[in-house]
């Protein structure tokens, strides 16, 4: 079974526990270790990388730990992976040549 | 909870006596590592800044913290004899310390070889010195721990940095100083920090620090990483994300105080409880700030396994990705990837972590202590950057 969890109940994003592979159930759980609902990975998603726990249009804000980490750069839905490519801070951003993903 | 240290003359007490072979300009940097090679209890430190004094005025202000760090019992400065950074530019606040010193100019001594053979010579006499002296017990406000993390993943903010934090508390809670550094990793978190200032002059000197630093990193031409390729493997995608799990390892205790770094003065706490010291997230010139702060020991909390040990500050290093861990095990000396793994609860490792602590302060060695010259590296923000970005470091 694979987990990712969601720290604060404002968080459009949980943390993955485990590796999860495209069109898994991932399980939500809260920080008190209770379950809330399941969703499927629409992509391969690695532990402690982000799912999106709901579909974000284009600028909207990015939250996890119940703050905003950021703002979606395109249209996230549902169980996609959240990260530099679809993400960006509001603050600093990251140079180009900085924001790799492994392979 | 007492832990067992060397009383110093100034009333600080050290966890470690080691003897700082410090080469006040780095053209003398050779001879004070082969001094230090040659006697054991010897840690040899320089900057890079060059032997010209005005404008290094932030290097004086952090070795003089280094070298009255309570670690350090005695110190050896070596110069060249030509430089306007001169060894005296320190002992003369130095010779108030108590502790042993001598200063060594290589001109003066007749060059490279004579310099090294009479600085291990005088080593060797001060180990002998200082090897009388005696562990005592102490409470537990004579501690000052710093917290730093480095190779931060996202399991930091669940594992490794929220038990540091339980830790902080209850270190806290016992009357010991803790100090953590890295503005950067503030931005993003200010709420947080805003609602734990304990008072409003606090929370305007945290705000001015993240603030400078803000403007630091956005300066036009500051293409510059302030992520590492591990942070973005490891899942974090914002700075936002880093500060927010960042700032678990501070715990939940009120900021008690803001600790200028600047080129008028490098503060150290003064009383129990937490503070925020101006300064860097660079792993290197941030332990160092830490140490010229008077931390005697480091808390490094780590989720790619960074096998990281400051010079001058024994250095505990707490994983929180178990996979990582259980790659770089003989490295770690605490494993908090049990967290993710759901085997223990933050407040466990939390406690396992407050007791390592006063077992490295009452002598254990690290995984690591010992093994390698630990890191040392001095910061010195350029004036010029600071003035065109209008930052002031005067807190």
């Amino acid at each position: 079974m694979k987990r990712a969890i969601m720290i604060d109940p404002e968080d459009t994003v949980a943390t993955l526990l485990s590796d999860a592979e495209a069109g898994e159930p991932i399980y939500i759980v809260r920080a008190d270790g209770k379950e809330t609902k399941a969703l499927k990975a629409r992509e391969p998603i690695s532990m402690g990388h982000k799912v999106a726990l709901m579909s974000l249009k284009k600028g909207d804000k990015v939250m996890k730990y119940g703050a905003v980490i950021g703002q979606a750069i395109r249209h996230i839905r549902e169980g996609d992976h959240v990260h530099v490519h679809n993400m960006k801070s509001l603050r600093l951003v990251i140079p180009l040549n900085a924001s790799r993903i492994p392979k | 909870m007492e832990f067992l240290g060397y009383q110093r003359h100034d009333g600080r007490v050290g966890i470690r006596n080691l003897i700082l072979i410090f080469a006040v300009v780095e053209c003398v940097e050779g001879i004070a590592r082969r001094i230090s090679e040659q006697v054991k209890s010897t840690v040899a430190v320089t900057h890079h800044y060059s032997c010209l004094h005005l404008g290094n005025e932030q290097v004086v202000n952090t070795m003089l913290g280094i070298a009255e760090n309570p670690n350090i019992a005695g110190f050896i400065l070596i110069g060249m004899g030509c430089e306007a950074f001169r060894a005296e530019i320190f002992s003369e606040r130095l010779s108030k310390s108590g502790k042993p010193m001598e200063i060594l100019g290589c001109r003066e001594m007749g060059g490279l070889v004579r310099t090294i053979e009479s600085g291990v010579e005088i080593a060797r006499n001060m180990e002998g010195e200082i090897s009388t002296q005696r562990r005592k017990p102490f409470a537990l406000d004579h501690l000052v721990v710093a917290v730093k993390c480095g190779g931060s993943d996202a399991t930091s903010g669940l594992a490794a940095n929220a038990s540091v934090g339980f830790a902080v508390d209850q270190l806290i809670k016992q009357g010991a100083s803790v100090v953590f550094t890295e503005p950067i990793e503030a931005i993003g978190g200010e709420t947080e920090l805003y609602r734990r200032a304990a008072h409003e002059s606090i929370r305007k000197r945290i705000e001015k620090v993240i603030v400078n630093e803000e403007k630091y990193w956005k300066m036009p031409g500051a293409r510059m990483e302030f992520m590492c390729k591990g942070n973005i493997d490891g899942g974090l995608s914002s700075i936002e994300e880093k500060s927010l799990g960042a700032l678990h390892k501070t715990g939940k205790s009120p900021i008690v105080g803001v600790l200028e770094n600047s080129a008028r003065k490098c503060e150290r706490p003064t009383a129990p409880g937490l503070y925020f010291q101006d300064g860097t997230h660079l792993d290197a010139q941030a332990v160092t700030n830490l140490a010229a702060a008077g931390a005697q020991i480091l808390v490094f909390t780590t989720g790619v396994g960074a096998s990281f040990e400051g010079l001058i500050t024994p250095t505990i290093r707490v994983c929180g990705n178990p996979t990582s861990f259980k790659k770089v095990k003989s490295d770690m000396d605490i494993n908090a990837g049990t967290i993710i793994e759901g085997k223990e609860s933050i407040e466990e490792v939390g406690s396992k972590i407050f007791r390592e602590i006063i077992e490295v302060a009452s002598g254990k060695k690290t995984k690591l202590e010992g093994l390698i010259p630990g890191v040392f590296d001095v910061l010195r923000p350029d004036p010029r950057l600071d003035m065109l970005a209008g930052i002031s470091r005067r807190l």
